[in-house]
C-alpha cells in the first residue's frame, strides 16, 4: 500500500468513525439545544407545545414587562451562581493542592487514605445532599449538636432556611465533594514532576516554601488551569445538589433552578428557554475568557 | 513532597494530623448516613455517634418500593452508557487524534462545548425527542439521554491519550496491511486500557448519579433509577420521617461505587487525571 | 408498542430492550383493563389509595397500576405538565390539586357525565372550583383546610386557653414554651408551620391575611389588592414569632417537617392540614392523646377564623386509553364509601357534606363535626382568576412573604414590592 493510498484509507475510516458519534451528539446535545434557542425566541408554554408565535427577543427585553433584564429573581440568581462558582472553586482548588501535597509524601498506608479520600466524590449528589440536609437538620442534626456540644455555638442554627447561611451551607456540601477530584487531578500533575529537582533544593538547604512558590507551583500551573476550568464549568451549571437541599428558595436559587422554574413550574417554555440560553451563552464566554487568561490550549493542529 | 523519614518530630505529628482531619472530613458524613440508616424510630432522632445494628431500614426499602428493580435499571444504563461511550469515544479517538483532516480543532472544540451544555438547556428538547422515539419510560430513553452527558469527555479524554502512542506502532501494523479497525482493536486498544478503565468508571458515576434526566423521562417505579428511588422516597411508616430508610438507601446505592473507587483508585489517579491534565 | 418498531430503527442497540420491555407489559393487559392511577404522596395517603384502587379492581375485574409520584407539589405539578404536554397515555387518572384545574383543565375529560349528579352531594365551593367553562374537570377526593393543633396537655398543665387571635397564640406560645424550657424541655418551640419557600408558605401567608381582613391577594375581579394594611399588620404579627417562638429552621419546613416537631413533642402549636391527626394520634407518636385541634385564631378581635381551601382531586386525562373505564374508578374513589374510610383511617376531609354527621367518621376525628364551618367556608387562593399564571402570583408572594419572615425586608416594604411585581405579571395577560 503506498502512503498516499494509506491516507486517503485512513482518511474514509476516520469519516465512518467519526459518524455514529457526531450523529449521537447532534440527535442528543445538538438538536435539543436548537430548540431550546427557538424556544427562547417565542411564547411557548408547556400547556400546548405546538402552539406559539414567533417573538424575537421579547423574553430577553421588551417595555411592557421586562422580560429577562428587568427580572430582579434572575439577576439574584445570576449573582449566586457567580459567587457560587468563585467561592467553593476557590476553596476548592486551595484545599484540593493541601490534600494533594499531603498525599504526595510517602506515608504508611498512604493507598488507604487516598482511597477514603475519593469517597465523597463517589457518592451521588443527589445522596449527598440527603445526606448533608440530614446531618444539618435544625432540629435533630449531627453537625448543630455537635456544635452545641462543644459549645461553638449556644443555640442550634438553621443551617439550609436561614438566609446567610443557606449558601454557604451548599458551598461547604459542594466543597466537601468536589475537593477530592481537584486533589485528584493535582496529584497527578505532581506526580509527574522530576523528582530531581527536590532533592538537589533539599541538599542544597532551600526552605520547602520556597521549593512550593518557585518550582512546584510553576510546573503543576497549567494541570491547575484545567482543572479549575473543569469545576467552574460544573460549578455554573449547578443544580441538583441546590435543588434537592433547599428548592426553589431565592437565597439560594442559582440559574439552573430559576431557568427550571421558569420551565417547569411556571410552564413558561419561551422564558425558561431564554434563560438557559443566556445560561449556555454566560458559560462559552466565561470558558473563553479563562482559556485566553490561561493560555491553555486545547488542540493541538500542528500534530 | 518527598520522604517522611527525614522530617523532625514535631513535623511528623504535623502532618499525622494534617493526614487525620483530611480522613475525618472526607469519612464522616458517610459512616453517620451508615450509623443513622442502622437506628430506627425515634432512636434517630436523638443524635448519637455510636453504630447500632438494626436492619429494619434495609428490609423496608426493599419492601415498600422495588429498589432491587430500581438497582438493576441503574446497573443496566450506566453499564450499556459506559459500553456505547467507549466504543464510540475509542474510534472517534483515533481519527481525531492520528488522522490528520479539515476542521480537526473545531470538531474537538464542539466535542468540548458539548460536554459544558447545562442539562437544563436541553432538557425540553431531550423531553421532545425521547416522546418522538417512543423511548419515554424507557431505560433505552435514558441510556440515550446520558450520552450526552458522557461521550464528549470520553472523546475528549480518550484523544488525549490516543496522541500520546508512538507513531511506529501504527505504521507498522498497516505495512502488514491491518485495516484502521484493526489497528485500534489490536495495537492500540491493549495500550490504551488503563485510560480505557479509567475514563469508563468516570462514565459509570456520572450514569449512576445522574437525577434529572431520569427524574424527567421515568414515570413507573419500574423504572425509575436509584437517584431517583431515593428522592421519592416517602417513609417507612407514616409516623416518622423517612430519614432511616433514606440513609439506607444512600448506604445500599453508594457501597459499589465506593468499592469501585477503592479498587481502582491507583488506576484513576494515574491514567485519567494524566489525560486530563495533557489536554 | 406501535413506536417500538420505530425506536428499534433509530436506536437499533437499544430498540431490543425496549421490545422486551414491552412485550412483557403487553401480556398482562390482554386479560383486562390496566388503569394508572397516580395518587398519594405521604405514606398513609398512598397506602389508602392502594387499598381502594384494589376495592374497585376487585369489584370491576379490572386492574390498576398506582403511581407514586414526587412528594413536593410543585414537582408533581411539574411532572404532570410534561406528561401531558407530551399528550401521553401513560397516566389514566391524575390526583390534582385544588388550584390545577384552571392550570391543566384542557387536558382532562369532562365528568359530568359519569358523575351523573353525584357532584350534587359534595361541597358546592370545590365543584364550583372544578367546573371550567361548564365542563367539570375533576371530582373531589378529599377537601382540606387548614387549622391549628395544639398539646391540650401542655396548655392545661400552664393553665392556658386555646388563643383565638393571632396575638394571643403568641403570647400563650411564649409563656408555654418558656415554663417548659426551664423546666428542662430544652428544644421546646411555641410554633411551627410552613415556611418554605414554596406553595404551603402561600396557604399559610393567605390565612394570616384573610384572617386579619386583607384579602386574598388578588380579588375576584383580578385587581391586585395585597398592599394594604391589614395584610402588613398581619405579616407582621407572624414576623416577630420568628426565632421567637418559631424555630429558625421553620423557613424551610414544609408539611412533613413541621409534624416531626410537632408530633414528638416539641412544639405547643401546629399550623397543618387535617391528615396530620391520624398520625398525632397514631399507636407509637408521643403526643397521643395529648392533641386539641381548634380553627386557626382569628387576626385581632374584629378579625375571622379561616383556613386556606386546600385538597385533592380526581381528573381523567383526555388521551387515556381507556377514559369510560377511568372515569368509573374515579367515581369508585370519591363516592361516599371511600370517602368514609379515608376520613376515619387517614383523617381526610370528606367533601362529602352529609358525611359531617357520620357518627363513626364523628368519633375517629372528632373536630370535624366542630370544625364544619372552617371546612364549608375556606378561603381559595386566587388560582381561578389568575389562571395559566396563578403559580407565578404565588411564587412571587411566597418569596415576598419569605424575606419579612427572614427579617431581609419589612412587611411594608415587600408588599409594596409585590404589588409592582404582580402588576408586571398581570402585563402577560390574566
Amino acid at each position: 500500500m503506498t502512503p498516499r493510498g494509506l491516507g486517503h484509507e485512513r482518511r474514509r475510516s476516520a469519516v465512518l468513525f467519526l459518524l455514529p458519534m457526531t450523529a449521537i451528539l447532534i440527535l442528543v446535545a445538538g438538536w435539543p439545544l436548537a430548540r431550546t434557542i427557538w424556544f427562547s425566541l417565542t411564547d411557548a408554554r408547556l400547556s400546548d407545545l405546538g402552539d406559539y408565535a414567533f417573538v424575537g427577543l421579547e423574553n430577553f427585553w421588551n417595555p411592557d414587562w421586562g422580560g429577562l433584564i428587568a427580572d430582579d429573581g434572575w439577576w439574584q440568581a445570576v449573582g449566586n451562581t457567580l459567587w457560587f462558582a468563585a467561592v467553593s472553586v476557590s476553596l476548592e482548588t486551595l484545599l484540593g493542592l493541601v490534600v494533594a501535597l499531603a498525599l504526595s509524601v510517602r506515608f504508611p498506608m498512604r493507598g488507604l487514605v487516598r482511597a477514603a479520600v475519593l469517597i465523597p466524590w463517589a457518592i451521588p449528589t443527589i445522596v449527598s445532599a440527603k445526606m448533608w440536609g440530614w446531618m444539618l437538620h435544625d432540629q435533630y442534626g449531627v453537625v448543630n449538636w455537635m456544635l452545641l456540644g462543644a459549645g461553638v455555638i449556644d443555640t442550634s442554627l438553621a443551617w439550609t432556611a436561614d438566609a446567610d447561611l443557606a449558601l454557604w451551607s451548599v458551598v461547604m456540601i459542594d466543597v466537601w465533594k468536589t475537593t477530592p477530584f481537584m486533589a485528584l487531578l493535582i496529584l497527578a500533575a505532581l506526580q509527574m514532576l522530576p523528582g530531581d529537582i527536590y532533592e538537589a533544593a533539599r541538599l542544597d538547604g532551600v526552605p520547602p516554601l520556597t521549593v512550593f512558590w518557585h518550582v512546584t507551583l510553576p510546573l503543576i500551573w497549567p494541570a491547575l488551569v484545567v482543572a479549575v476550568i473543569f469545576r467552574a464549568l460544573d460549578a455554573l451549571r449547578m443544580f441538583d445538589l441546590v435543588y434537592a437541599l433547599t428548592g426553589n428558595a431565592e437565597d439560594t436559587a442559582m440559574m439552573s433552578v430559576f431557568a427550571r422554574q421558569q420551565l417547569v413550574d411556571f410552564q413558561d417554555v419561551g422564558y425558561g428557554s431564554a434563560a438557559s440560553t443566556v445560561l449556555f451563552l454566560i458559560i462559552a464566554c466565561l470558558i473563553g475568557v479563562i482559556l485566553t487568561l490561561g493560555r491553555v490550549r486545547l488542540t493541538d493542529e500542528a500534530r | 513532597m518527598g520522604e517522611i523519614g527525614h522530617w523532625s518530630p514535631g513535623a511528623k505529628a504535623g502532618f499525622a494530623a494534617l493526614i487525620t482531619v483530611i480522613v475525618v472530613a472526607a469519612v464522616f458524613p458517610f459512616y453517620y448516613a451508615i450509623a443513622s440508616s442502622f437506628r430506627t424510630g425515634s432512636d434517630l432522632f436523638e443524635p448519637s455517634l455510636a453504630l447500632a445494628f438494626d436492619p429494619a431500614n434495609y428490609r423496608s426499602v426493599f419492601a415498600e418500593q422495588p429498589f432491587g428493580r430500581n438497582i438493576l435499571n441503574s446497573v443496566i444504563v450506566a453499564t450499556a452508557v459506559v459500553g456505547l461511550s467507549l466504543g464510540l469515544g475509542l474510534t472517534a479517538a483515533y481519527a481525531l487524534a492520528r488522522v490528520a483532516f479539515r476542521g480537526r480543532g473545531l470538531m474537538l472544540m464542539c466535542i468540548l462545548a458539548v460536554s459544558m451544555f447545562p442539562q437544563l438547556a436541553v432538557l425540553s428538547g431531550m423531553f421532545e425527542l425521547i416522546r418522538w422515539l417512543g423511548l419515554y419510560n424507557q431505560l433505552p430513553g435514558l441510556i440515550l439521554a446520558n450520552m450526552m452527558l458522557t461521550l464528549p469527555f470520553t472523546v475528549w479524554v480518550l484523544t488525549t491519550f490516543m496522541r500520546e502512542m508512538p507513531r511506529e506502532l501504527e505504521d507498522a501494523a498497516y505495512v502488514d496491511g491491518a485495516t484502521p479497525l484493526q489497528v485500534i482493536v489490536h495495537v492500540f486498544l491493549p495500550l490504551m486500557m488503563p485510560a480505557m478503565a479509567a475514563t469508563g468508571l468516570l462514565a459509570f458515576i456520572v450514569a449512576w448519579n445522574e437525577f434529572l434526566f431520569a427524574l424527567t423521562f421515568t414515570l413507573s417505579n419500574e423504572q425509575r433509577t436509584v437517584p431517583v428511588a431515593i428522592a421519592l422516597i416517602t417513609g417507612a411508616s407514616q409516623f416518622e420521617l423517612p430519614w432511616g430508610n433514606v440513609m439506607a438507601a444512600s448506604v445500599i446505592v453508594t457501597v459499589p461505587l465506593v468499592l469501585l473507587v477503592l479498587v481502582f483508585q491507583r488506576r484513576i489517579v494515574a491514567g485519567l487525571a494524566a489525560g486530563a491534565v495533557k489536554g | 408498542m406501535r413506536r417500538i418498531a420505530f425506536a428499534a430503527l433509530l436506536a437499533a442497540p437499544m430498540g431490543l430492550v425496549a421490545a422486551i420491555q414491552s412485550a412483557g407489559e403487553s401480556a398482562a393487559q390482554s386479560a383486562s383493563v390496566e388503569v394508572s392511577i397516580s395518587c398519594g404522596a405521604v405514606g398513609i395517603e398512598l397506602e389508602l389509595c392502594k387499598a381502594a384502587s384494589e376495592r374497585w379492581a376487585e369489584k370491576t375485574g379490572h386492574s390498576v397500576t398506582v403511581i407514586s409520584t414526587p412528594n413536593s407539589s410543585t414537582e408533581r405539578l411539574a411532572l404532570y405538565q410534561q406528561i401531558l404536554a407530551a399528550g401521553a397515555s401513560d397516566i389514566d387518572v391524575f390526583q390534582v390539586d385544588v388550584v390545577w384545574p384552571g392550570i391543566l383543565g384542557t387536558h382532562f375529560i369532562d365528568l359530568a357525565p359519569h358523575a351523573d349528579g353525584a357532584e350534587a352531594a359534595h361541597f358546592e365551593a370545590i365543584i364550583t372550583n372544578n367546573t371550567i367553562d361548564g365542563a367539570l374537570k375533576a371530582m373531589p377526593l378529599y377537601t382540606d383546610a387548614g387549622v391549628l393543633y395544639y398539646r391540650a396537655d401542655l396548655l392545661e398543665k400552664h393553665a392556658q386557653p386555646v388563643p383565638t387571635t393571632w396575638e394571643e397564640l403568641g403570647a400563650v406560645a411564649r409563656r408555654v414554651m418558656a415554663n417548659e424550657r426551664a423546666a428542662g424541655a430544652d428544644r421546646m418551640w411555641g410554633y411551627v408551620f410552613q415556611g418554605r419557600a414554596y406553595e404551603g408558605l402561600t396557604c399559610n401567608a393567605l390565612e394570616w391575611i384573610d384572617a386579619h381582613g386583607g384579602g386574598t391577594i388578588v380579588d375576584g375581579a383580578g385587581e391586585i389588592t395585597i398592599a394594604n394594611d391589614a395584610a402588613v399588620a398581619a405579616l407582621e404579627t407572624v414576623a416577630g414569632f420568628m426565632a421567637d417562638i418559631v424555630p429558625p429552621g421553620a423557613l424551610n419546613y414544609a408539611e412533613e417537617e413541621s409534624r416531626g416537631v410537632f408530633q414528638s413533642g416539641n412544639a405547643v402549636f401546629m399550623r397543618n392540614w387535617p391528615y396530620a391527626w391520624a398520625l398525632a394520634q397514631s399507636e407509637d407518636s408521643p403526643v397521643r392523646g395529648k392533641v386539641g385541634v381548634a380553627a386557626l385564631p382569628k387576626g385581632g378581635a374584629d378579625g375571622q377564623n379561616t383556613g386556606t381551601l386546600g385538597g385533592w382531586n380526581l381528573a381523567v386525562s383526555r388521551y387515556s386509553e381507556h377514559p369510560e373505564i377511568a372515569a368509573d374508578l374515579v367515581m369508585h374513589l370519591v363516592g361516599a364509601e371511600e370517602q368514609k374510610i379515608r376520613a376515619i383511617e387517614g383523617s381526610y376531609n370528606p367533601a362529602i357534606r352529609a358525611l359531617y354527621q357520620d357518627p363513626e367518621i364523628l368519633e375517629a376525628v372528632p373536630f370535624f363535626g366542630d370544625l364544619f364551618a372552617t371546612f364549608e367556608n375556606a378561603v381559595a387562593r386566587p388560582s381561578g382568576v389568575t389562571g395559566e399564571n396563578y403559580n407565578r402570583v404565588s411564587a412571587a408572594f411566597w418569596e415576598s412573604v419569605h424575606d419579612v419572615l427572614s427579617g431581609d425586608a419589612s412587611a411594608a416594604d415587600a408588599m409594596a414590592a409585590l404589588e409592582d411585581d404582580l402588576a408586571r405579571i398581570r402585563r402577560r395577560g390574566w
